[in-house]
């Protein structure tokens, strides 16, 4: 055995320390495996029935260059025995690959939080490449934590010297190792694991083996070294009855398109093309062709759309998926199926932008994208999801307004609903409301010789929609286009009297959505609250968490989320009225405030960040205070 | 040409049919037809409509999707489905449209500008993944609906409102675009000459996966007389070579002239007096290698039309994209599972009671 690796000595069992809740952030090399570990960590912790939230973090680079700062990436899971509402504020353990992940990580950590430190990596080379002079280990900048100094990488290889591996393949099992420290140190199970490992590396048995001894030799190591003198434990969190899975917003989105397939009756037909936080949608529904579902990865996002758009007009459930920039190219094609009336879904994952932007990294602002960047008077309307197991529920209620209203409807998703995960209770199939294509088969006007005929734009009365007949109809054949179509008939018209009847019936038809969605509920417990939070999309949770600290220190806050931003819900006007501020948080320059100031007259703050990374509770909890001092301060002033 | 029967054609043998007799006018719409008098356009749409009930297909089966430009305007004066859609991008909605709903021929109508220009990469792309549908390339060499611009077809030097000093821009030969990206059916023939248009639009229909057919066609407005020295009684024998597959390629008022492969593997217009006749290229439209189609396709001069070919450069079979589509649902249905709620609870699920 290689002497310079410390040896664990045996000791007496080790206490156990009960905890409500833990924030771990796990950081290294983008080579590294984090995401994995921190997926598989996460596994288990859901497995065990803690609450939990998670925020992978990691560059848009495949590889950046090893061991530099822009090639760090982190995975963030935060658990408890209690209901919770985001990854947390800041970790209470890191665990840190490389001096590069130290360094762009150890100031988010809690003071006297635990911080493990793989020493095998703090090379001079490596210390150098992120700019430390001297090794942080050797100085007292790490003095307000408590430090576990591991050889992660040695001790790895040390522990799989008998294995038929390389060196290079030993050293990379070492997240394995670092992965069986931490579920001991956390009392995890572990079989979830152990056959993930056998079915990951089912035809490497070798690699397979040597994973799995790396797992074990880092359980055995937290048993045994002295550095641990603790394990803890986080007993599961109260849940309704059901049965519950952990999920990520992408693939509950892409369950939620599914479900809606199913219910509808309809095919499922993508037309998509790769981007940057959107593709897994592309990637899972590209598997489900046993359920009704086409994918069709086109040579532009123009094209994905418009083959989208296609299907559509042919019958089928037409999606699109993509994230801001694919928005700007679908535009024109988004205005096409406004004029045609027909059910389309765009599914905006948001990353930061302008231009390229952030892309692996989350945001806010295609908002009025999504609500006004079209030509013309163009309503489209817009769901957003509030949490990754949402996801699923905002794909459906998007669909159900798309094919009942015949309208392109917009999903505004963003990166950190995308990747991040929580537990989700599955929904009974059953249960999900069945949605009625209501295809035209008959004509439906009868011309001055008495002939009938098919109009394609004579409208409901009640929902504004028109009928929707499909190719193969017999006798229904009729012609549609982008230009500008007679009310009723829908053949070609230049009349100015019936292109401004025709704006305002596009605009009446997606107002009309209102009646059909459930008024707004505000979560105002103390019912004395004088300031109001309205947020929309993956902001729920930062919002709802600071909320509820807010009144645990003893004061008022009331909080209302929106799931539908066009057409609002019929209430919002007046629960905006009702409360002497109203603050508006958003990972953008304030897009919801201005539409918000502008529809309702009211002088709402916003409260804004374009950090790439969602609110924290703490900066929430800061901004909201402001607020309510301010309201106190008033309150005493006569004038 | 001839011996194609479309009623067995596997491009239309998931089409319903119809036992009714139909004809001309069952194809035509309502709608006045708008295109200025003179334009090409309406013997093109002629011949399509006295073509259509040759196919037999049912009309409610039968659709029409189109970019925008003068062209595009056809849909509305066919009696069947159709679908007006915006600049370019027909091939990509007439693709989502296909690979969902095989029971449907589906037509794209284009123009030079809308396919080559603004739409040339959906272009490209329909061609290579070989999507059942036609595609109707009528090429004026001018931008029409927006008042006399040159097109990407325009020969070099075009005087235009845009280029007043003449265009600078090197042309698009349409054909040897297609067959760059490997199309399997390219054609090309002339609005004027009803019979020929409609024999490669019988073919075209017949042929299962993505056939571009283009169809010089004159805008008597904003480029008058572009094809005139194809279309002249006098002239025209001398610069037309008529591809017959399996027919050697021989052409001239006098039949003076032929198509040979010269030692150094190019191909070029000689006096048919000066090479023994098994020097004549045979064409062969089936050839799997698209080269020799691409070299027949090169012949033509842009600025003169001298020896422009026309007819049937390729047609050959590879399974279409969206027949590739359907083979991969149905393996998916019989092996993978269908069950919605399964897929939902995952594999690590828990219940808590």
């Amino acid at each position: 055995m290689n002497p310079a690796v410390p040896q664990p000595t045996p000791t007496a069992a080790k206490g156990t320390i009960p905890l409500a809740q833990v924030v771990i952030r796990l950081a290294g090399d983008s080579g590294d495996g984090m995401q994995l570990t921190g997926d598989r960590f996460t596994a288990e912790t859901a497995g065990l029935g803690n609450d939990l939230s998670t925020l992978p973090d990691f560059p848009a680079e495949i590889r950046a260059p090893a061991g530099t700062l822009p090639g760090v990436s982190a995975f963030q899971l935060h658990f408890a025995d209690h209901d919770i509402m985001t990854p947390g504020d800041r970790p209470d353990v890191l665990v840190a690959m490389n001096p590069a992940a130290l360094r762009a990580n150890v100031d988010a950590l809690r003071p006297g939080g635990d911080l493990l430190i793989n020493t095998d990596e703090f090379t001079k080379r490596n210390l150098s490449k992120v700019g430390y002079v001297d090794s942080p280990l050797d100085d007292e900048s790490l003095n307000a934590y408590s430090v576990h100094l591991v050889p992660l990488t040695s001790m790895t290889v040390t522990a799989l010297a008998d294995f038929n591996v390389s060196k290079k393949e030993a050293e990379r099992a070492k997240n394995m190792f670092a992965l069986g420290l931490l579920c001991w140190l956390y009392s995890r199970p572990t079989e979830g694991t152990m056959s993930f490992l056998r079915s990951k590396f089912g035809t490497k048995p070798e690699i397979m083996a040597a994973n799995v001894a790396a797992f074990e030799a880092g359980w055995s190591f937290g048993e045994t070294t002295e550095d641990f003198a603790v394990r803890y434990e986080v007993k599961p969190a109260p849940m309704g009855p059901g049965t519950y899975r952990n999920i990520a917003g992408n693939l509950a989105l892409s369950y939620g398109l599914i479900a809606a397939g199913q219910q509808s009756g309809l095919p499922i037909f993508l037309g998509s093309y790769p981007i940057t936080p959107a593709s897994d949608i592309l990637h899972e529904l590209s598997k489900h062709k046993a359920l009704g579902v086409t994918t069709f990865q086109a040579e532009d996002e123009i094209a994905g759309i418009g083959a989208a758009l296609g299907a559509s007009y042919g019958g089928a459930l037409g999606i699109t998926s993509t994230s801001g920039p694919g928005v700007a190219l679908k535009s024109e094609t988004i205005g096409l199926a406004v004029s045609l009336e027909l059910p389309l879904l765009i599914i905006d994952v948001q990353r930061g932008g302008p231009s390229t932007g952030l892309p692996t990294k989350t945001e806010q602002s295609d908002l009025l994208q999504a609500m006004f960047g079209r030509n013309g008077e163009a309503p489209v309307p817009i769901v957003a999801p509030q949490s990754p197991g949402d996801c699923f529920a905002a794909a459906v209620e998007a669909a159900r307004i798309a094919i009942q209203f015949r309208t392109p409807v917009f999903l505004l998703s963003d990166g950190y609903l995308a990747n991040g995960s929580e537990p989700w209770r599955v929904p009974d199939i059953a249960s999900l409301d069945t949605i009625d294509p209501d295809f035209a088969t008959e004509a439906n006007h009868e011309r001055s010789d008495g002939e009938a005929e098919y109009w394609p734009y004579l409208r409901d009365p009640q929902t504004l929609a028109r009928p929707w007949a499909i190719p193969g109809t017999p006798g229904l054949e009729h012609r549609i286009g982008g230009l500008e179509k007679a009310d009723g008939s829908g053949e070609i018209s230049y009349d100015p009297a019936n292109h401004d009847q025709m704006v305002r019936l596009r605009q009446a038809k997606v107002d009309a959505i209102a009646a059909t969605i459930p008024p707004l509920v505000v979560d105002d417990p103390d019912g004395d609250a004088r300031l109001l939070v309205i947020g929309w999309g993956s902001t729920y949770g930062p919002i709802g968490a600071a909320c509820r600290r807010i009144r645990d220190a003893g004061c008022s806050v009331a909080q209302v989320h929106l799931r539908h931003l066009n057409p609002f819900p019929t209430n919002l006007g007046e629960i905006l009225g009702a409360y002497d501020r109203v603050l508006v948080p958003e990972m953008n320059l304030g897009q919801l405030n201005l539409v918000l100031r502008g529809r309702y007259l009211i002088d709402a703050v916003g409260f804004n960040q374009v950090r790439g990374m969602p609110f924290t509770s703490d900066e929430l909890v800061i901004a909201i205070n402001g607020i309510l001092d301010d309201l106190a301060a008033r309150k005493g002033d006569p004038t | 040409m001839t011996d194609i029967d479309t009623g067995s054609s596997p491009a239309l043998t998931l089409v319903p049919h119809t036992d009714q007799k139909q004809t001309a006018k069952d194809f035509k719409s309502d709608q006045e037809v708008r295109w200025c008098p003179g334009c090409g356009d309406y013997a093109i749409l002629a011949a399509v409509q006295g073509f259509l009930p040759e196919l037999g297909l049912r009309r409610e089966n039968i659709t029409f999707v189109s970019g925008i430009g003068c062209s595009s305007r056809f849909p509305y004066y066919m009696n069947t489905y159709g679908l007006h859609s915006i600049h370019g991008r027909a091939p990509a909605i007439a693709t989502g449209l296909a690979v969902s709903r095989p029971d449907l021929s589906v037509w794209v109508v284009t123009g030079d500008g809308d396919a080559l220009s603004i739409g040339g990469n959906h272009l490209i792309h329909a061609l290579r993944r070989n999507v059942n549908i036609n595609i109707l390339l009528f090429n004026n060499r001018i931008y029409g609906l927006t008042k006399g611009q040159y097109s990407p077809t325009s020969e070099t030097g075009k005087i235009t409102k845009s280029t007043p000093m003449g265009s600078l821009d090197y042309s698009f030969n349409p054909v040897s675009v297609a067959l760059g990206a490997e199309a399997t059916f390219v054609g090309r023939t002339i609005d004027s000459d009803r019979a020929h248009l409609t024999s490669v639009l019988r073919a075209a229909a017949a042929h299962e996966g993505t056939s571009l057919v283009e169809i010089y066609q004159n805008c008597n407005i904003f480029n008058d007389d572009a094809w005139e020295a194809l279309k002249d009684r006098d002239s025209s024998d001398d610069m037309l070579i008529r591809l017959e597959h399996g027919q050697p390629i021989v052409f001239g008022s006098g039949q003076d002239k032929a198509v040979v492969r010269q030692d150094d593997g190019h191909v070029a217009v000689v006096d048919i007096s000066e090479v023994s006749a098994d020097r004549i290229l045979i064409h062969d439209a089936h050839a799997d290698d698209p080269g020799l189609a691409f070299a027949l396709s090169r012949l033509s001069d842009p600025h003169s039309l001298a020896d422009t070919p026309i007819g049937i450069f390729r047609d050959v079979q590879r399974t279409s994209y969206d027949r590739l589509v359907r083979e991969q649902s149905q393996a998916a249905a019989k092996t993978g599972s269908a069950d919605l709620a399964s897929l939902l609870h995952g594999t690590d699920s828990w219940t808590v009671i």
